[in-house]
């Protein structure tokens, strides 16, 4: 194996990391787009990531779950992710059991084309869960955890489709917390909803960090102060900075980093 | 809507509340030793000093940190303002508080009582339910108490000349050991200063809630 060098990491919470990225490099075809990625997610922590437009932190966080995987270039060039100590690239991971460790929700809300009460079951009879009982408190556990239950409680059997964007969003949040995963990762998950429903998606970020692990891209850097409790900046596929989220805005070390969150880059 | 961090201006206006119960505090234990030939009320006023500044600079980081990090918008943002200004104002007045502290102390040590009282316990009065109007006129946001504050700052100017000419004629006549006179004149004009603070913060209370 290669050196490992020094894994940026942050201060306090002595937690063993429950995400570890090691030397990490990362490819489409000839064009690398992540290098030398080194850093350390604690558990029930928000991390944010944040970084100019094809930074990288969209590709990094796909990393986590495999869902590169997808994509017919991409390539890992070296380095390694461990996610509870075990290596996620090893040949003998079982991939699909791997995205329910580790779920995923999109910038685009994107439920089925079904009931919300299917949209949040579907995950589960896809698992062999048949009884009713079962899934019917899995359905109103979920829904209670992304705060959308008193919302939607009456209507379960109507389309997902007739809800509200922000409801959508943290519908999808509810669905991907029905297969209990440990981490679940968020790709600019309000850039679509109006300040209220961003709002409300916030607080439950902040309710969730109490039972999930949570990374988190987003382009607002306001967002990414009132949520994370670490953020990372990246730069043209490096980690430039990653601190307490209170040092990255009052105090940050680097010069890239202060540029950037002032709104003085390029 | 309610969001995760609002509690922290919450904590905000409790540390506000603290520091202007501890210069209050620190006030009126300075005040009374000089009253009272009290050293030990002195000395507690004096010790006082330390805690006020560091919950200055409490006060400060807090607001820092929430203008940085929770984007506060309208009242919020003039809460925290004020705030600032308020705590400054507030630690000022406890800088006040010691030094009418450390003069009682040079008196008593050279003297053993405060002979000549003027007129501290009347402008001491004052000046304190001032500072403590400014504050609830803060917290309560609430013009009437932050309009009567001003008027009453006249009272306690006129005292403090009061003192100053009675002070100032006692020496010329050569019946009192003068330093303790110069003294009196100086913790006389502490307490108009913190009268003075209490002005200030009713002002920033006043521009607060109607702009000018
Ligand atoms: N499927 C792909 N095939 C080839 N190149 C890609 C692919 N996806 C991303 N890239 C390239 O990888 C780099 C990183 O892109 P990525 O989407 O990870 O950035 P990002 O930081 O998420 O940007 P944004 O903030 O715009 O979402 C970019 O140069 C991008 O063009
Ligand atoms: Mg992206």
């Amino acid at each position: 194996m290669a050196q490992t060098s020094t894994p940026i990491t942050t201060s306090e919470n002595s937690q063993p990391p429950i995400i570890e990225i090691r030397n990490f490099d990362f490819a489409y075809g000839d064009s690398q787009a992540l290098f030398d990625i080194n850093m350390d997610i604690k558990e029930k922590e928000v991390t944010a990531f944040i970084g100019p437009s094809g930074c990288g932190k969209s590709t990094f966080l796909r990393c986590f779950n495999r869902m590169n995987d997808l994509i017919d270039i991409a390539r890992i060039k070296g380095g390694e992710i461990k996610i509870s100590g075990v290596n996620i690239y090893d040949k003998d991971i079982d991939v699909i059991e791997l995205r329910k460790h580790v779920g995923m929700v999109f910038q685009k809300s994107n439920p089925f084309p079904k009931s919300i009460y299917d949209n949040i079951a579907y995950g589960l009879r896809i698992q062999g869960v048949k009884k009713k009982s079962t899934l019917d408190d899995v359905v109103e556990e979920c829904l209670r955890g992304a705060a959308l239950w008193d919302e939607v409680k009456d209507r379960l059997n109507e389309s997902a489709l007739g809800m509200s964007g922000g409801q959508q969003q943290r519908l999808c949040i509810a669905r991907a917390l029905a297969v209990r995963p440990k981490i679940l990762l968020m790709d600019e998950p309000c850039s679509a909803l109006d300040p209220i429903a961003t709002a409300k998606v916030e607080e439950l970020i902040h309710e969730l960090k109490k039972d999930y692990t949570i990374v988190i891209v987003t382009h607002n850097m306001q967002q990414a102060a009132r949520v994370s409790d670490r953020t990372a900046f990246f730069y043209l596929g490096k980690l430039i900075e990653f601190e307490n989220t209170d040092d990255i805005f009052m105090n940050p070390k680097n010069p890239q980093t202060e540029a950037y969150i002032s709104g003085r880059f390029g | 809507m309610k969001r995760y961090f609002h509690h922290e201006l919450q904590d905000l206006r409790s540390k506000l509340i603290l520091i202007a119960e501890k210069a209050h505090e620190a006030g009126r234990l300075a005040v009374e030793g000089f009253l009272n030939s009290d050293l030990e009320k002195t000395e507690r006023a004096i010790k006082l000093d330390d805690e006020i500044d560091d919950l200055e600079i409490e006060i400060d980081r807090a607001s820092v940190r929430y203008i940085t990090l929770r984007s506060p918008v309208s009242s919020d943002v003039r809460l925290i303002f004020v705030a600032i200004k308020a705590s400054h104002d507030i630690e000022r007045a406890g800088d006040e508080a010691h030094s009418i502290a450390k003069k009682t102390k040079r008196i008593l040590t050279r003297d053993g009582k405060v002979v000549n009282k003027v007129h501290i316990e009347a402008m001491s009065k004052l000046a304190f339910a001032m500072l403590d109007d400014a504050i609830t006129c803060f917290l309560e946001e609430d013009l009437e108490l932050a309009e009567s504050i001003m008027e009453r700052d006249k009272e306690v100017d006129r005292l403090n000349k009061e003192n100053f000419k009675a002070l100032a004629s006692d020496m010329c006549e050569g019946s009192v050991e003068p330093s303790s006179n110069i003294e009196t004149i100086l913790i006389s004009k502490s307490i108009e200063r913190i009268a003075d603070h209490a002005k200030n913060l009713a002002e920033e209370v006043i521009y607060l809630l109607t702009g000018n």
